[in-house]
C-alpha cells in the first residue's frame, strides 16, 4: 500500500507544487517493516522496502501496524485522524532531523493522508 | 451567481488602555439583546466567529461582540512591541476581558471562549463570577500538557504561517466542509511571528487551573461546556472532568473538532442554540 504513495503524490500537481522545495528521504516504519521514501522537488522518486542495513534519511515516522491501519482508513476513528493525534497519544514517534518535516508540515500531512484514497 | 450584499457584521476600532498601555483593538458585532462576548483561539482572530455573527437565530436575541486580542488579527501590538517577547498570562487575559467588557459598557455579558478562551472562562468563573451572566467554554479543559516542541512555531528557518496551520490542521473534524476548514487554517497562516507560541504559554503552562476547578461555584455564574468529539487537544475527557468537578452542563459535539464555530459554523450553532435559550430563560427569570 505504501508503494502507492508515489502515484498519489505525483498525480496531485498542487501537492507537488506545495512541496517544490522538498528534496529529502524519510522513513515510514510499520511495526518492524521499513519503507524509505525519496523526494525530489516535491515528487516522490522512489519507495524502497527494507530491511535496510544503513538507511540514510532525514526523519522517521514509527508506529504500529494497528495504528497506521486505523490512520489510513478513509474516515479514521477518533484519535487516528492526524499524525499529531497519534503523537499525543504516544502511538507514533517522529525522530531524526525534524526540520524538513516541520517546515513542510502540511505537505507531509497531505502526503501521508493521500494513502487513504487507496484504502478500502 | 451571488448578488453583492453586506453582511450584518459591523467592525470598529476601540482605543483603550490595557495593562497600563494604550491599545488599539478591532471589535466586531451583530445583533441585539443579551451581550455575548466571544473569545477566539490561540494564534487566530475573531473571524472564527463569522458564522455566529451572521446567524440570525443567534443575533435575534443576543448582541454578539467579538474582538481580536492585542497582537492578533487587525488589533495592533502595543507600541514598543519590537523590544519584547509576547507571552500571554492568566492574569493579563482575565484583566483584558474584564477591561474590554467595562470599556464597552456591557451589562453582565455572557462570555463564550474557545480553547484558550475555553480555559479562561474557567478562570473567570473562579475569580469574577459576579461580573458575568453565564460562561460558555468551547473546547474547555483545566490543563493541556505540551505534546510537541512549540519552538517550531517561531524560528527564522521555518515559515511561521504554514507551520502554525500545520500543527492545528488535524484538530479540525475530518468531516468539516473544505471551505470552512481552509478558512480556519488561513487565519492561522496570518498570525504574527511568535504570537501563537506566546498564546500557548497560557494554554500549556501558565493557564493550568487544575488546582482551582473545584472552587468554581456554578450557582454564582452558570457554566456550559461544549466540546467537539474530534478534538485531541482539549479532549472530551478533559471537558467531562471539568463538568464532573463543577456540576456544569457538558455536551460532546458530534462531527466537530477544536474550532467548532469556524470549521463548521452552522453545525456548531445547532449545539449553541439550546445553551443560549437556557441562558435567555435564566435572564428573563432573574429580571422579575
Amino acid at each position: 500500500m505504501i508503494e502507492n504513495i508515489a502515484e498519489h503524490v505525483n498525480a496531485d500537481a498542487n501537492l507537488v507544487r506545495r512541496g517544490r522545495f522538498v528534496t529529502t528521504a524519510f522513513l515510514i516504519a510499520v511495526d518492524d517493516a521499513d519503507y524509505l521514501i525519496r523526494i525530489a522537488e516535491g515528487r516522490v522518486t522512489s519507495v524502497t522496502t527494507g530491511p535496510f542495513i544503513t538507511p540514510h534519511y532525514s526523519f522517521a515516522l514509527r508506529a504500529s501496524r494497528e495504528a497506521w491501519e486505523k490512520f489510513w482508513q478513509p474516515l479514521p476513528p477518533l484519535g487516528f485522524t492526524d499524525i499529531f493525534a497519534l503523537v499525543k497519544n504516544k502511538l507514533l514517534r517522529i525522530e531524526g532531523d525534524l526540520h524538513p518535516f516541520m517546515s513542510n508540515l502540511l505537505y507531509f500531512k497531505d502526503m501521508l493522508a493521500s494513502l487513504r484514497k487507496g484504502a478500502s | 451567481m451571488m448578488s453583492p450584499r453586506f453582511e450584518p457584521i459591523v467592525g470598529r476600532y476601540l482605543c483603550l488602555d490595557l495593562f497600563g498601555r494604550p491599545h488599539r483593538l478591532y471589535v466586531e458585532e451583530a445583533g441585539s439583546g443579551i451581550p455575548l462576548l466571544c473569545l477566539h483561539t490561540a494564534g487566530s482572530d475573531a473571524r472564527q466567529y463569522r458564522g455566529v455573527l451572521n446567524d440570525s437565530r443567534v443575533t435575534a436575541n443576543f448582541r454578539v461582540i467579538v474582538f481580536d486580542m492585542p497582537w492578533h488579527g487587525k488589533s495592533s501590538p502595543p507600541a514598543g512591541w519590537q523590544n519584547e517577547e509576547y507571552r500571554l498570562t492568566s492574569r493579563d487575559y482575565v484583566r483584558m476581558i474584564v477591561d474590554i467588557a467595562a470599556a464597552l459598557a456591557l451589562d453582565k455579558p455572557v462570555v463564550m471562549g474557545c480553547s484558550i478562551g475555553g480555559r479562561i472562562v474557567l478562570h473567570l468563573a473562579n475569580e469574577h463570577p459576579e461580573r458575568f451572566r453565564a460562561l460558555i467554554g468551547l473546547e474547555s479543559a483545566a490543563h493541556v500538557a505540551p505534546y510537541y516542541d512549540v519552538n517550531w512555531l517561531d524560528r527564522p528557518d521555518v515559515n511561521g504561517g504554514p507551520v502554525c496551520a500545520g500543527v492545528v490542521s488535524g484538530l479540525i473534524a475530518p468531516t468539516a466542509p473544505a471551505a470552512e476548514r481552509w478558512e480556519t487554517l488561513w487565519h492561522y497562516m496570518q498570525g504574527g511571528p511568535g504570537v501563537f507560541k506566546g498564546d500557548l504559554h497560557f494554554y500549556m503552562v501558565d493557564g493550568d487551573i487544575r488546582d482551582r476547578v473545584d472552587a468554581i461555584d456554578i450557582r454564582r455564574c452558570p457554566l456550559f461546556l461544549l466540546t467537539g468529539e474530534y478534538d485531541y487537544s482539549c479532549t472530551s475527557e478533559g471537558t467531562l472532568d471539568v463538568a464532573k468537578r463543577t456540576g456544569a452542563e457538558a455536551t460532546i459535539m458530534k462531527g466537530l473538532g477544536h474550532f467548532p464555530m469556524s470549521e463548521d459554523p452552522g453545525h456548531f450553532v445547532s449545539y449553541l442554540l439550546p445553551v443560549l435559550e437556557t441562558i435567555r430563560k435564566l435572564s428573563v427569570g432573574s429580571a422579575h
